[in-house]
């Protein structure tokens, strides 16, 4: 039988959750497991704390509480750069329920934002007030224990960041693969690059091989065909309904160009 | 199994239904309160079929625990028409031939009707991405954009 338990505070809320229960943020995905008759819990733990709707500034970071929608990032003026990237998820009515910390547990082919976010190099803060870069996060997403309260951001500066979600149905519909690029410049030339796919495995991933390509160059065709050699380095996509693991390794490199230098179109 | 009270507005009037834990508003507006206008088309979030705004705000019934409408507006195409009166979108849909096997067509009402809340004079892209969340396997979903877009203009002709 199943139960449902609200709790005012995320912290209450992290400390209900245990053995057989789940935390619902959004419910896009929870409900389905809900709807299908999943098993494999029996209490759904929820929380109606506003602080995890809230998007504030913090020095130079965007404070993102986990429980914001890809609607409200979309709409949020001090968050233009991910507005791409939250309007990629779903439809308007999954959007007006998907959160931010949802998406960073989202299975595969799901997880666009999350994409943007690591390349971003943003941090987890959970509820008992660790933090954790997203990338371990990702890379853990199956021992992770705790609850995420909030993510934080750099604000990249105009046009050093870019997001291209690929898709088989247009404007909706679900990652071929998803792709950020994080390009920030020192005298023209590419320094701490940051690349991250998504729907090219498990979970949203960097290629520190292709970052370290781009390092040094400019945005050119010519400074960027190593790393263009090295787009699915570490990279294991696999097979589904969408497509195979072999036709995402061997498009991944055009999708990439397309994103570094989006005024040529292949 | 245990049950929880829940009062909410639906089309405009109070109402009050007993829940399942971890009922999806779809089924408690369906086989609780017996309004049988957003459609079950695969439960996960696909289809849009069971579309209904809440708040205003476009959602996914199947995907909604019902007991976090509490206190909210809850409208469905149930209450779009004014007694005998359709919407404008009603109406549009019809004299464009918008509806073949009509499943998806409620769905797509409450889309539109989100959009033309927001947005009163959408672009055909618009309204492209503001239906983008719902299926139709029958219209090809032309005569869906072209019926928003002349319910939008008023160019609709007047039903009735």
């Amino acid at each position: 039988m199943l139960s449902v338990e609200t709790f005012e505070t995320i912290e209450e809320a992290a400390g209900a959750v245990g053995e057989r229960s789940r935390f619902m943020a959004g419910g896009t995905l929870l409900m389905v497991a809900v709807n299908y008759g999943n098993q494999g819990f029996d209490r759904i733990v929820r929380t109606s704390d506003r602080r995890l709707g809230e998007i504030s500034n913090a020095g130079d970071r965007v404070h993102i509480g986990a429980g914001v929608t890809m609607a409200k990032v979309a709409a949020s003026r001090d968050l233009a750069f991910l507005a791409p990237a939250a309007r990629s998820v779903g439809g308007p009515a999954i959007r007006n329920r998907a959160t931010v910390g949802g998406n960073l547990f989202a299975p595969h082919p799901y997880g666009d934002f999350a994409t943007a976010l690591l390349a971003l190099d943003a941090t987890v803060h959970w509820a008992d007030g660790r933090e954790e870069p997203i990338e371990t996060v990702l890379q853990n997403r199956g021992q992770s224990i705790g609850l995420a309260a909030a993510v934080s951001v750099p604000r990249p500066q105009a046009d050093e960041f870019r997001f291209l979600k690929v898709a088989r149905v247009k404007p909706k519909g679900a990652s071929v693969m998803a792709l950020a690029a994080w390009l920030p410049k020192s005298a023209g030339r590419l320094e701490n690059t940051r690349i991250a796919f998504g729907a090219m495995g498990a979970t949203a991933a960097r290629v520190k091989a292709c970052e370290a390509a781009l390092n040094g160059t400019n945005l050119d065709e010519r400074g960027i065909e190593p790393a263009l050699q090295a787009a699915t380095e570490g990279l294991s996509p696999q097979d589904d309904a969408l497509a195979s693991g072999w036709y995402r390794r061997e498009v991944a490199p055009i999708h990439l160009k397309r994103l570094l230098i989006p005024e040529r179109r292949l | 199994m245990e049950k929880t009270a829940l009062n909410f507005t639906l089309n405009g009037a109070e109402t009050g239904v007993f829940v399942d834990a971890g009922a999806n508003l779809l089924d408690v507006l369906r086989r609780g309160v017996g309004d049988q206008t957003p459609k079950y088309g695969c439960g996960q979030g696909s289809c849009g079929a069971c579309s209904v705004l809440i708040d205003g705000e476009l959602h996914l019934s199947c995907l909604t625990l019902a007991e976090t409408v509490a206190g909210k507006s809850v409208e469905t195409t149930a209450g779009l028409a004014g007694g005998p009166e359709l919407h404008a979108l009603q109406k549009a849909f019809i004299d464009g031939f918008a509806a073949q096997c009509g499943y998806c067509t409620p769905g797509m009402l409450m889309a539109a009707r989100a959009l033309l809340d927001s947005n009163p004079n959408p672009s055909r892209d618009d309204v492209a991405e503001a239906i983008s969340g719902n299926i139709c396997r029958c219209t090809g979903y032309e005569p869906i954009i072209d019926a928003i877009l002349a319910a939008a203009s008023g160019s609709g002709r007047r039903f009735g």
